[in-house]
């Protein structure tokens, strides 16, 4: 194993360390402290580093070497200047602005990062500046590739003495390990292991560009994960809701497995077979996330729970397997926020402030997509973020629009925790444009019972004259004379009944006069009904259409007065009867023929009337 | 008179909102009960076949129609491929897929999977809206209603709807419901527009279903009915004859029927009877324009001149028949007519458990109270016996058959016995409700009957109020669709008004009592659907849950091995499994799988059936010869999970000795018994199904317990040379092994058993040269 770190130790001894180069101004570095945290799979770098000038102009600008190799490694960067004794800018500050520089007399393989200071640095004035470099993807997973039952081990280069344009009086490294086994590291005179945490230095007056390479060889068992893409959707409702939706592409980068996985081994000694897998991530949601969702595009994921308070909101996922090096997973969380805990005003334009990068803890993104999807009808907008981002704009068409909700896209690769930072996005929206959709919605549904109204009550038929149609309106018009004498008919029936009704008082109360009162009255109705019977006959006569139910009418009408002629036959009798005061029976015996036929025309006048209802 | 009249109106008004509302209830409960597995589970699709349909619609929605139609699926059947614009049935797929377009045109972004899980639900509130229309054309809107009300809840139909299961049937019920519906409404009406319609409809249930040979057979049957007992009119002709004609030519437009339309012998019976209309239609014609004594001798020529033409046909039908080796039917088809064919013949078709015989308990479990009912609708329907009730008739006694043969097909027999029980119980309540309404006093006031008459005298009221009641159906009949012909059928209301003249009116408390048994007995059924509903139906099958002392507990195993497979392989890799497991591959995992739940290629299924019923070498060059990597098996012994690959082992060894003799039954088999334990013959315990579920599962519990067959394994400690393992579910229920590079099998391996193995794979290349690849 010891053998095989050297070529690793060469790869990038690429620097000549070369004492001929001078550093362009007089700057002195007098302390450098470093610390470099390797306990997960970021590297962080906190440099601590204390200036003098030494010459006589004011240095306005700081610079920092970085090798090529790190560089395109490197994720965030930031410089602040501490000022007095521990008082330090709020360290949510964007740090001092830099650029990149390429003097002449630096060498190629280096890149110079350039800290312009907010004032410059006067003779022989000392300040102390802080920088936190964070680098991804620079622990080397060796070997590269690992069984089930095998621990993760990495390889990490770094150089013991500060890399830097100027020269150093006094530095030391501190680099903290996670607590666990450490293969090997390079064994320098100045190297010092104490508990996890490796040492190097002190090193004392050494000339600009010095160099010393060193290897650490570590087991890191932390979750590699990394995000190889993340889209962030966060979708504002003017109704009240943040909608975030996240899309991760996860893969984990550490050592690649290989040979079989045995469920049987994961689960009896999980820690021991299988514990370069990572089964769960945490993600810190803003307080008073709701409707949290976690899912691929197969479907619920059901393995995660969420616990939240005041402060925050912790979601606890784990993927459908567990993620050994190399494999793979893709998934979608989404959650809710409430409005007001993103969303201001400030002099007419309204702005969304919310967090840029993952929730998730200690997660490398490769790539970050940030989508704000303003609501439709949003002007003006325009994003401030921090640091530098790719910016466009799209269209997206969602519930209903017409125009479409206009969509500012950020997009940052390699992103770290640190970039977890608020950023802005201002537009202009007017709040009634809000009821555009329920608006739409109300008209559509308006509309659309109109219509049916309409349809419902005009006549579509193409041609007014055609035989067909004129047929049907005939035919409509029998029904409607049928109808009608059917109802006739059936008023004349219920006259029919006042009749029998009062032959039925007749014969409780013995009222003659009364009786016959009703008959007239009776008699008078009954006589209007067949005068109005005349018009619909007539008509049904003409209509050529009404051949197939003219009998029927013809013959119900005939019966009708049959069965009234007979009814007053009864009454009469009855009545008759009565002022002779005959007995009940004798009565009974004398209508009992009329009763008859009644009944049986009845009967044969409800069949015709249903059968003329038919039609 | 103009005051009833607009009173009557007014009655006809509130009545047709109430219907109108009503319906939309029913529509909004059939919908609702459907949704208890989105609540209890996901909104996810469902099952086996349903993946298919869903990826067929991803790719309709991404790609468009043009492509759908000729698209040949290269992730199945590998190497074959599959044609799937030509062998699928297209009306789901397109419903769903215009259903999505239209909504994503309006701009709600719903995604496909969304419009897929709900489809199923949203038509069979359709279905029991069209329920609605066909009962209310053969008994009225008040059966119309009540059988609507039991189809939006009959638990055989909501087994195969459920919100996820997203399956042909889901709109095939609600298509076949609309074809009788529009063919029963032309029958009643005797109009061309809606023969037409009904044609469109019969279209729609082609391309939605293989079922639709059960209409080409039912509705030839009945009109056939209809011409024996004298029943023939222009009417039934109107129904008939368009729809023969117009039905099989857009049927053929099918791709997946084609010719099929004509040239198979389920089409036949409605050519027969289309010939056989056409010489009772000539015969009343002639019957019509001559006089008695011309027309006997008219008969006599025309019945030998029609017997001639029918006999030619038939002998031309029948030559074509006995050419084709199933005599035209298909297999399906065949093990309908004959319940023994398929496990005679064709074990892929015998081995599904849904092509099973049910057992009566699956009965009562599916239509419930509703077999209770049906008699009562029977008699019904008898009285009076119309054109339409004869249908239905018709309907349900040729599904009850159907239902016998196949436990799949209860679902034709659902809306048949929800019809029956609609007329039965609507018309049950008819005569108790009126029998209450003619003795309480109050009600009573207008008609003259004495308070004790409750036998002879009580006619004349029953009779007035009952002719209301036609009346108003009547009317709606006519207000709603005043295209209706004078075709109305003549001899039809006298009988019926006869009939009901008849009816008696029973006893008060008789009949209080038998409302509120009724009532209990709707009631029952209810809470009998609901927890059909909410337990028996709505497991999506992918997900397992089950309840322990400390909780729910979900068993994901499936989508957690296809979410592996998906994203931990390389994208054109092969995955043999069992073929049930096809569908879902391709649809969640997207790799390709060797065969499918679309058995269409035996021998292509019995090919991986040999690989997993041999010994690990063996298995390994026939998957080696698939190019096949990942082997799926699953396997649930850990956690009993009985449907697993070892249970349905028997089925691979049976398909795979039907084409490849040297795998034998009854070498799996001790005297008769299929066992894994340590009685188990060698060459079951040898066999790669047996070896890759029971791989190291000695080491969980030290006794290697199956579970499932509640037994200890007959062969614990084992290795495998061929295969690893890699990767297993958390619950055991998935395991995939990749077959190791060839090199490997050489490997440690003297020359002495090298050339000791040689002849042997030599045999078995014979074997396999039968492959046809």
């Amino acid at each position: 194993m010891r053998l095989n770190l050297f070529p690793f130790l060469f790869t990038f001894t690429i620097i000549s360390l070369s004492s001929h180069v001078l550093s362009t101004s007089d700057l002195i570095l007098t302390k450098v402290d470093r610390r470099i945290d390797l306990s997960s799979q970021i590297v962080r770098t906190t440099t601590s580093l204390k200036v003098e000038n030494a010459g006589s102009d004011i240095v306005s600008e700081i610079w920092l070497a970085f090798p090529d190799s790190l560089v395109n490694y490197l994720a965030h960067l930031k410089a602040t200047l501490k000022e007095g004794k521990g008082k330090a800018k709020p360290s949510s500050g964007a740090g001092l602005p830099y650029q990149v520089v390429q003097p002449k007399d630096a060498p190629a393989s280096l890149k110079i990062y350039s800290v312009t200071l907010p004032k410059g640095l006067a003779k022989g004035e000392t300040l102390t500046l802080d920088v936190l470099a964070v680098f991804t993807h620079i622990l080397q997973p060796f070997p590269e590739k690992i069984t089930q039952a095998d621990i993760q081990l990495l390889l990490f280069q770094e150089t013991a003495q500060y890399l830097s344009p100027y020269p150093v009086k006094a530095q030391s490294l501190t680099v903290k390990l996670p607590e666990a086994r450490i293969e090997s590291y390079t064994k320098l005179e100045s190297a010092k292991l104490q508990g996890s945490e490796l040492k190097y230095g002190p090193y004392e007056n050494l000339p600009p560009y010095s160099y010393l390479p060193i290897v650490i060889h570590f087991e890191n068992n932390q979750p590699f994960a990394v995000a190889e893409e993340l889209v962030r959707e966060i979708e504002i409702s003017h109704w009240g809701n943040v909608q975030i939706t996240e899309h991760y592409n996860l893969v984990h980068g550490g050592a690649q497995s290989k040979g079989e996985f045995s469920r049987l081994d994961y689960q009896t000694r999980p820690y021991v077979r299988g514990a370069s897998a990572f089964r769960r991530l945490v993600a810190r949601l803003p307080p008073r996330a709701h409707s949290v969702y976690y899912r691929d595009e197969i479907g619920n994921i059901s393995t995660s729970s969420l616990w939240g308070d005041s402060k925050k909101t912790e979601l606890e996922i784990e993927p459908r397997y567990p993620i050994f090096g190399g494999w793979k997973t893709a998934f979608t969380i989404g959650y809710g926020l409430p409005l007001q805990d993103f969303l201001f005003g400030i002099d007419g334009k309204r702005f969304l402030n919310i967090s840029f990068g993952s929730p998730f803890n200690e997660l490398v993104i490769d790539t970050l997509v940030v989508k704000v999807v303003l609501p439709e009808g949003s002007k003006d907008t325009s994003a401030s973020v921090p640091f530098s981002v790719k910016q466009r704009h799209e269209t997206k068409f969602s519930h209903l629009d017409i125009a479409g909700r206009p969509v500012v896209v950020l997009e940052k690769n390699n992103a770290v925790p640190e970039h977890n930072v608020h950023f802005q996005v201002y537009y202009k929206f007017n709040s009634l444009s809000m009821l555009r959709e329920p608006l739409m919605l109300i008209s559509g549904f308006f509309f659309l019972f109109v219509a049916s109204i309409v349809y419902m009550h005009a006549d579509l038929s193409i041609s007014k004259t055609s035989a067909s149609y004129l047929a049907k309106i005939q035919w409509e018009e029998v029904q409607a004379t049928a109808h009608q004498i059917h109802n006739i008919i059936s008023l004349c029936l219920t006259t029919h009944d006042k009749l029998e009704a009062s032959l039925r008082d007749l014969s409780r109360s013995g009222d003659i006069q009364a009786c016959k009162a009703t008959r007239k009255s009776v008699d008078s109705s009954l006589k209007e009904l067949t005068k109005e019977l005349k018009s619909p006959v007539a008509f049904l006569q003409s209509s050529p259409q009404a051949t197939p139910i003219l009998p029927k009418v013809e013959e119900v009408i005939a019966k009708e007065r049959d069965l009234q002629e007979k009814l007053m036959a009864k009454h009469s009798t009855v009545v008759d009867c009565y002022e002779k005061k005959l007995g009940g029976r004798e009565i009974e015996n004398r209508v009992a023929s009329h009763q008859q036929k009644i009944t049986a025309l009845r009967q044969e006048i409800g069949d015709l009337l249903d059968l003329i209802d038919e039609i | 008179m103009s005051a009833t009249d607009a009173q009557s109106s007014l009655r006809h008004a509130f009545g047709n909102v109430l219907v109108f509302f009503i319906l939309i209830l029913i529509g909004v409960l059939a919908f609702s009960i459907r949704l208890f597995s989105v609540i209890k589970y996901e909104s996810v699709i469902h099952e086996f076949d349903p993946y298919f349909n869903y990826r067929v619609t991803q790719f309709l929605s991404k790609n468009g129609i043009y492509d759908f139609w000729n698209w040949f699926d290269d992730r199945t059947w590998y190497p074959l491929g599959r044609v799937i614009g030509g062998t699928v049935y297209p009306g789901l797929t397109l419903t769903a897929g215009t259903l999505w377009w239209v909504l994503n045109f309006l701009n709600i972004p719903l995604s496909v999977e969304t419009v897929c899980v709900f489809t199923a639900p949203i038509f069979s509130a359709f279905a029991s809206w069209a329920t609605y229309l066909l009962t209310k054309e053969v008994k009225g809107s008040g059966a119309g209603l009540t059988a609507a009300l039991f189809l939006a809840m009959v638990p055989s139909y909501i087994s195969r709807s459920v919100a996820g299961s997203y399956d042909n049937e889901a709109v095939a019920i609600f298509a076949l419901i609309f074809t009788f519906y529009l063919y029963i409404k032309t029958l009643n009406t005797g109009s061309l527009f809606y023969a037409t319609l009904n044609s469109i409809a019969y279209f729609y249930m082609v391309c939605s279903w293989g079922g639709y040979t059960f209409i080409i057979n039912l509705i030839p049957m009945h009109a056939l009915l209809c011409i024996v007992t004298g029943r023939y009119s222009s009417r039934l002709y109107i129904a008939y004859a368009p729809f023969v004609i117009l039905g099989t030519l857009l049927a053929s437009l099918v791709p997946v029927v084609g010719f099929n339309a004509v040239m198979t012998s389920e089409h036949f019976a409605s050519f027969l009877v289309f010939i056989l209309i056409h010489v009772v239609a000539l015969v009343y014609y002639i019957k019509g324009i001559l006089s008695p004594k011309m027309f006997k001798v008219a008969v006599a020529l025309v019945v030998s001149g029609g017997l001639a033409v029918c006999l030619a046909m038939i002998a031309v039908l029948i030559a074509m028949v006995a050419s084709s080796p199933t005599m035209g039917w298909s297999g399906r088809s065949l093990s309908l007519l004959d319940p023994t064919y398929a496990s005679k013949y064709i074990p892929i078709i015998a081995s599904v458990s849904e092509h099973q015989p049910p057992t009566w308990p699956s009965y009562f479990m599916d239509i419930n109270v509703l077999a209770f009912l049906v008699p009562a609708g029977i008699i019904a329907c008898f009285s009076p016996l119309s054109d339409a009730s004869s249908f239905v008739i018709l309907y349900i006694v040729t599904s009850v058959y159907f239902s016998g043969v196949m436990v799949r097909l209860m679902l034709v027999l659902a809306p048949a016995a929800c019809i029956l029980s609609g007329i039965a119980l609507s018309q049950a309540f008819d005569v108790f409700t009126r029998s209450i309404k003619f003795q309480l006093p109050s009600l009573s006031v207008d008609s003259h009957v004495d308070a004790g008459g409750a036998s002879s005298e009580s006619v004349v009221p029953d009779d007035t109020v009952k002719t209301d009641k036609t009346e108003d159906t009547h009317k709606e009949r006519t207000s709603k669709k005043s295209k209706r012909k004078e075709k109305e059928p003549v001899e039809k209301p006298p009988s019926k008004s006869k009939i009901k003249k008849r009816l008696s009116v029973l006893p008060l408390e008789t009949s209080i009592i038998a409302i509120v048994l009724l009532i209990l007995l709707g009631a029952f059924y209810v809470v009998h659907s609901v927890w059909a509903a909410a337990e028996a139906y709505s497991a999506p099958s992918i997900v397992l849950t089950s309840h322990s002392h400390d909780g729910l507990h979900v068993f994901d195993d499936f989508r957690e091995a296809y979410a592996w497979l998906s994203h931990n392989t390389e994208v054109d890799d092969k995955v043999a499994s069992w073929w049930d497991y096809g569908y879902q591959t391709t649809a969640m995992a997207n790799r390709t799988v060797i065969v499918d739940n679309n058995t269409w290629n035996n021998t292509h299924i019995a090919t991986v059936g040999t690989a997993m019923s041999s010994p690990e070498k063996a298995a390994w060059e026939i998957f080696h010869s698939l190019d096949v990597k990942y082997v799926l098996v699953v396997f649930g012994g850990l956690v009993g999970y009985p449907s697993d690959d070892i249970n349905k082992f028997l089925w691979m060894v049976r398909i795979g000795g039907g084409v490849f003799p040297h795998i034998k039954e009854p070498d799996y088999l001790r005297d008769g018994q299929y066992r894994i334990d340590s009685m188990a013959t060698p060459t079951m315990l040898n066999s790669l199904m047996y070896k890759l579920s029971y791989y190291r599962f000695v080491e969980t519990d030290g006794k290697a317990f199956d579970r499932v067959r509640r037994t200890e394994i007959g062969k614990k400690h084992f290795k495998l040379t061929h295969f690893e393992e890699v990767f297993t579910t958390h619950h055991w229920m998935v395991r995939l092994y990749k077959l190791k590079p060839p090199k490997n099998r050489i490997r440690g391996k003297t020359k002495k058993t090298k050339s000791k193995s040689t002849p042997k794979t030599v045999s078995k290349r014979k074997g396999l040269k039968r492959n046809p690849f």
